[in-house]
C-alpha cells in the first residue's frame, strides 16, 4: 500500500540552512549535506530544500548544495525558492533535484507551469499554494504571505492541476508557525477538489497534527521544519506515531 | 574509452540521480551519460531511464537515432529499464496513442479513473506517487538482498500491461495489483525508481552492475515464447 509521506523542510541561504537544525553531534549545524545526510538515515522519505537566499548573486550556491547532496542522498529530492523561468527548472533539474517547486512565478506567469511540465514532466513540477483565509474563503498570497493575489485557492489549485502541476504544496499562512497544526479545512478542500497529491505545510507542533493532516485534512504527505529540526520530535517516532493511528508509513 | 556501463541519454528528465547512484555501488566502474550510439553500443552494461511524455520519450529517441542501438543492448547485454526506460520498452502505450520500441508484447495504460478509490472509500491521486511495497513474482539475481514487500519510491501515472504474465518479476497495488518489474533474458526494468529507493535501491542497482545473465537465460524477441 502506498505510504503517506514525511517531508523535512530546509530553509536555505547563502549555501547555509538557517533555523538551525538540532541532531545530536551534529558537527556543523547549517551544513545542508550533513543534514540531509542525517535526514536521510533517519527514514525521512523525501527532502524539501528552500531557497530564501534574496540576492540573485548567490542563487548559484544552492545547485553546488544540491548537487553535494544528490551525490550521496538517495531519496527524493524537491527544491523551490526563486524559480522564475524554465532555465531555473532545468538548472535544479540537472543539479540533481528531482522536483522543483515553483510558488510566486506560478501567479506572475502561470505560463510556465505549463511550459515546464510539458518539458520535463508532471511529475518533477510541484506548485506550491501559500493561502489565507479570508472572510468565508481561502486567497493565494505571495512574497512569503504579505502580497495577496485576490484569487482562490481551491480554483487556483485546480487550474494548476489543468495546467500540468503534479503535486501541490499547500502552506497555510494563517497556520505557518504557530505550531496549532494545519488549517484541515484547507487542505480537505484542495484535497478533495484535485486529483495530483497533496503535501500539507504550515502549522504543526505535534505528532497529532501530523495524524490530523492525514485522516483529518487527506493530505498525501506532510512538511515540517521545526518539530524536527530542533529535535522536538524524530523521524522514526512520527512515523511510528503515524502507524499507531492506522496510517501507512514507510518504516 | 569503453564504458562499463552507459546511462542512455535522450533528453528525457533528470539522469544526474541515475549516475550518481550507480557510480555509488559501482565505484570502480566507468559510468557514462551519453546519446552516443556508438559509446551505448561498446558498453558492457546498459542503463535506460527516462521520465516524461511517452510520444517525446519516443520522439526524442528518433531524434537522436537510439531506436536501433536501444533494441540491440535490450538483446544482447544487461539492460536495466527505469520508469519510461521501462514503459517504451513495450509496444503501445494509450500516452498519446504512442507507438513504442516492441521489445517486449503488451502495453502501457493510464491508471483508470474510476478505479482510484481504496478499501476505505477514499479517492486514490494520480500519479501514484510515493514509497509503496514491491512484492516479488519470481526470484531474480536483481531481487537478491532485497526483502519481499519492501518499499520502492514510485512517480507515475500509467502502468505497464505484459502479454506474458512470465516476464512479470515484481508488482505492486494501486488500488489493484499492477506490474512494476518485468525480467526476461538479459532485461530488467523496473516502473519505481531505485535511484531514489535508498538502502533498497542501491541494493538493486549495486545487482544489477554485477549480474551476469546467465548463457541458458536467452534474449526475448516479440513472440516472448523462449522467455523462460
Amino acid at each position: 500500500m502506498l505510504a503517506k509521506r514525511i517531508i523535512p523542510c530546509l530553509d536555505v541561504t547563502h549555501g547555509r540552512v538557517v533555523k538551525g537544525v538540532n541532531f545530536v553531534e551534529l558537527k556543523d549545524a547549517g551544513d545542508p549535506v550533513e543534514i540531509a545526510r542525517r535526514y536521510n538515515e533517519a527514514g525521512a522519505d523525501e527532502l524539501t530544500f528552500l531557497d530564501i537566499t534574496a540576492s540573485s548573486d548567490d542563487r548559484d550556491l544552492i545547485l553546488h548544495i544540491i548537487e553535494a547532496v544528490a551525490a550521496e542522498v538517495f531519496i527524493p529530492l524537491t527544491v523551490g525558492g526563486g524559480v522564475r523561468e524554465v532555465g531555473d527548472v532545468q538548472r535544479l533539474l540537472n543539479a540533481g533535484a528531482d522536483k522543483v517547486s515553483i510558488n510566486t512565478s506560478a501567479v506572475m506567469n502561470p505560463q510556465l507551469v505549463k511550459d515546464a511540465s510539458d518539458r520535463y514532466g508532471s511529475q518533477c513540477i510541484v506548485v506550491a499554494i501559500d493561502a489565507k483565509r479570508v472572510g468565508d474563503h481561502w486567497e493565494v498570497f505571495t512574497h512569503g504571505g504579505r502580497k495577496t493575489t485576490g484569487l482562490d485557492a481551491i480554483d487556483w489549485a485546480k487550474k494548476m492541476e489543468s495546467l500540468g502541476a503534479g503535486e501541490l504544496l499547500l502552506t497555510s499562512m494563517d497556520r505557518d508557525g504557530t505550531k496549532s497544526g494545519f488549517d484541515l479545512e484547507l487542505t480537505r478542500r484542495i484535497s478533495d477538489a484535485v486529483d495530483i497529491p497533496i503535501i500539507a505545510s504550515g502549522g504543526v507542533g505535534n505528532l497529532q497534527h501530523l495524524v490530523d493532516g492525514v485522516k483529518e485534512g487527506r493530505a498525501d504527505a506532510v512538511l515540517a521544519a521545526s518539530i524536527f529540526h530542533f529535535g522536538e520530535y524524530g523521524i522514526d517516532e512520527a512515523k511510528k506515531y503515524m502507524k499507531q493511528h492506522g496510517i501507512e508509513v514507510r518504516l | 574509452m569503453k564504458a562499463d556501463i552507459a546511462v542512455i541519454d535522450y533528453g528525457m528528465g533528470n539522469l544526474r540521480s541515475v549516475s550518481k547512484a550507480i557510480e555509488h555501488v559501482a565505484p570502480a566502474a566507468s559510468v557514462v551519460v551519453t546519446s552516443d550510439p556508438a559509446i551505448i553500443a561498446e558498453a558492457g552494461r546498459v542503463v535506460f531511464p527516462g521520465q516524461g511524455a511517452a510520444p517525446d520519450c519516443m520522439r526524442e529517441i528518433d531524434a537522436r537515432g537510439l531506436r536501433q542501438v536501444i533494441i540491440d543492448a535490450a538483446h544482447s547485454k544487461p539492460f536495466l529499464g527505469i520508469c519510461m526506460g521501462m514503459q517504451v520498452l513495450f509496444e503501445h502505450s494509450e500516452e498519446g496513442d504512442t507507438a513504442c520500441l516492441g521489445i517486449l508484447p503488451g502495453t502501457v495504460q493510464h491508471f483508470p479513473h474510476e478505479a482510484m478509490v481504496d478499501a476505505a472509500g477514499n479517492k486514490l491521486k494520480v500519479p501514484h506517487m510515493g514509497w509503496n511495497n514491491v512484492h516479488q513474482a519470481a526470484p531474480h539475481p536483481l531481487w537478491v538482498g532485497i526483502e519481499e514487500g519492501a518499499r520502492f519510491y514510485f512517480v507515475h501515472s500509467y502502468f505497464v500491461q505484459p502479454t506474458s504474465p512470465d516476464v512479470i518479476a515484481g508488482f505492486s497495488h494501486y488500488p489493484f495489483p499492477f506490474t512494476c518489474a518485468v525480467a526476461t533474458g538479459n532485461i530488467f526494468a523496473v516502473q519505481f525508481h531505485p535511484e531514489k529507493s535508498q538502502n533498497d535501491g542501491l541494493t538493486l542497482l549495486g545487482n544489477f552492475v554485477t549480474w551476469n545473465p546467465g548463457a541458458s537465460e536467452t534474449a526475448c524477441d516479440m513472440s516472448g515464447a523462449a522467455c523462460a
